[in-house]
């Protein structure tokens, strides 16, 4: 697909053959995760979770599907219809905990998968759209957890329906009208709970769509890798299947292990006790969080506390959405051509901050909304935003990069002493597809 | 992998058997991935079997006092429906003059029944052809040739054993596991 020398499939027998000419479905197959494409041969294991990501969302459709088949989407019986899978449904337990925990196993994956992302340069060019398909599939996936998470009725769903359409509320004009038309009514309520049941289980389909658009976009240039320097011959590439194949399929039995873990170990340890209520339009939980994976989110959202300008509520509301927003421009505001952090030694440290800034982000969004986490929350979100609006664009322009090797086989084979010419574009140009 | 490829000059040293170190993990890992993925298909597919709720629902308890010989009623059992008829005299010689031999599922009426209680005919108010209800339980119904049952949806005739006679049925009707709690009460399951 992307590189003259990727291997061209071959039919071993005559029934392939004759598939081949109407169905090349085999071959489609054989050229995208088979031995017809070549990967650079310096993957670490943070290239593993891509594949992860693309497993967990898998389990998600296998044992949402199968919830389905005893779930109640009925305000009166969503929640003991969960009762009822967990109590009465054969392995129902399994399955809710399977499909409970393997939410959190994704956005674990799909976390680790964009940081992998931001450190290594992959959204720089040319794969600025594998970029920003990538963070539509986070946006569909983050708007399909929340919906789940609606759906068993407890206190907790009902608050975060509250909540995050209240979000919608903060637009000036039309934000209430809004509301009422996310919810079908003034507060959730039944239709609430069938339209998030609906699209619950549309969503999934749609990034599953998505997902085979950024696959797509990614095999046109190829996989990037840790030294970011482009493939430049058969020597650089290996082919995806067995190499990689094997090395995911390693890098999946331990995603297992940890899934495996949570279910049967530690099956509500991520999740809120309080949801365990059936939900109660009368009284809001003393403190009402959102699962962990929204927490940094959620600390963006009520960092802003004072009315300027604009109310405080839609600054919040602003600030969180900007807060992802901000990455579809990513590929501009990092123009440097020194695409791995491995050779950008600056960049190196203020990517770690960020990592702190946001884990510091995700532990404020967790705790109560009381001071001194309030201001701590408003520098961590304010740092969140110099680092991609103001460090980056400089870091980039100032930076002195590190030598890079010559090309993916020379510093796999030991030849970093061969450096590159001084930065300047051969190191980004596009591969000779 | 780079020492993959540097290895591939060299034929890889063969251990004993020719089995190489690298094929055995391959097909063990494999392997395992594949019985582990086959166990997973266990709860895939039994959630869909009756779950815990519903299996309670498998015991009545039926008094069966005010029924009259000649009398039959309905009742319901998994979701199912079941005839509980009191035969008369002339219905129980009429089903034991039967010869078995010439039934198409031979049973006599004792097999079907519980001593000492052979005028209480118990049976599934299921036809054994595609599952419908038969006619003959209520007052005024379509009895059938044989004077038991008819189901009306493709024809059946069953006797006064509930013994299928006529038409497409392949068996009797079915007779559910029961017990007598007392001389006018049965559970059944």
């Amino acid at each position: 697909m992307s590189f003259p020398w990727a291997e061209e499939y071959r039919p071993k027998n005559a029934f392939m053959r004759y598939l081949d000419d109407r169905l090349p479905l085999p071959r489609l197959v054989y050229n995208s995760v088979g031995g017809g494409y070549p990967v650079p041969r310096n993957l670490n294991y943070m290239w593993n979770f891509g594949v992860l990501a693309g497993l967990a969302l898998v389990i998600q459709i296998v044992t949402g599907i199968v919830l389905a088949m005893h779930y109640n989407s009925n305000a009166e019986t969503a929640f003991t219809s969960v009762e009822h899978i967990m109590r009465n449904v054969n392995q129902g337990w399994f399955l809710r905990y399977a499909h409970a925990n393997g939410a959190s196993f994704f956005f674990i994956v799909t976390y680790l998968h964009i940081f992998r992302g931001l450190y290594y340069g992959s959204y720089k060019a040319p794969r600025e759209m594998v970029w920003m398909l990538g963070l539509v599939i986070f946006l569909l996936m983050m708007a399909t957890a929340f919906m789940g998470y609606v759906l068993p009725w407890g206190q907790m769903s009902f608050w975060a329906a509250k909540v995050i359409t209240g979000l919608f509320g903060a637009i000036p004009l039309v934000g209430e009208p809004i509301q009422n038309w996310l919810l079908g009514g003034y507060a959730p309520d039944q239709p609430t709970l069938t339209r998030f049941f609906s699209l619950h289980y549309l969503l999934p389909f749609v990034i599953a769509g998505v997902i085979i658009l950024h696959i797509w976009a990614l095999h046109i240039p190829g996989s990037s890798n840790p030294t970011g320097v482009d493939v430049k011959s058969p020597q650089d590439t290996l082919p995806f299947h067995p190499y990689y194949t094997a090395k995911d399929g390693f890098g999946a039995g331990l995603g297992m292990i940890l899934l495996a873990i949570l279910i049967f170990f530690l099956p509500n340890y991520l999740g809120d006790p309080v949801n365990y209520v059936p939900a109660d339009p009368l009284s809001t939980p003393s403190h009402i969080t959102p699962e962990w994976y929204f927490w940094p989110y959620y600390a963006i959202l009520r960092a802003f506390t004072v009315d300027f300008i604009l109310p405080a509520k839609l600054w919040g509301v602003l600030a969180m959405f900007a807060s992802i927003l901000l990455l579809f421009f990513l590929p501009w505001l990092d123009k440097g051509p020194v695409r791995s952090g491995r050779y950008r030694p600056k960049f190196r440290i203020f990517f770690w901050i960020l990592m702190l800034d946001i884990a510091v982000l995700g532990w404020l969004g967790g705790l109560p909304a009381e001071e001194p986490y309030v201001m701590a929350s408003q520098a961590a979100t304010i740092y969140y935003f110099a680092h991609f609006l103001i460090i980056l664009p400089i870091l980039s322009a100032v930076e002195r990069t590190l030598p890079l090797p010559l090309s993916i086989s020379e510093s796999v084979l030991g030849g970093e002493e061969a450096e590159a010419p001084p930065t300047d574009l051969s190191g980004t140009a596009p591969a000779q597809a | 992998m780079a020492a993959v490829e540097l290895n591939e000059g060299a034929p890889p040293a063969a251990e004993e058997g020719g089995v190489r170190r690298r094929d055995f993990i391959n097909i063990a890992a494999v392997s395992f991935a594949g019985v582990g993925g086959a166990v997973l298909l266990y709860p895939l597919l039994n959630q869909m079997n009756p779950s815990a709720d519903i299996l309670a629902l498998a015991q009545i308890d039926v008094d069966i006092a005010a029924i009259q010989p000649g009398q039959a009623i309905k009742t319901i059992w998994r979701k199912q429906p079941i005839f509980i008829r009191n035969l008369t005299p002339a219905e129980i010689q009429a089903a034991n003059a039967v010869d078995t031999g010439t039934l198409r599922d031979p049973q006599t009426l004792g097999e079907r029944t519980r001593e000492g209680h052979a005028n209480w005919l118990i049976t599934l108010g299921v036809c054994t052809h595609l599952g419908c209800v038969p006619l003959g339980a209520a007052e005024g119904e379509n009895r059938g040739e044989y004077g038991g049952y008819f189901c009306p949806c493709h024809g059946s005739h069953y006797d006064t054993a509930a013994r299928i006679r006529k038409g497409p049925a392949p068996r009797n009707l079915e007779v559910p596991e029961y017990e007598f709690t007392s001389p006018t009460a049965v559970r059944i399951g």
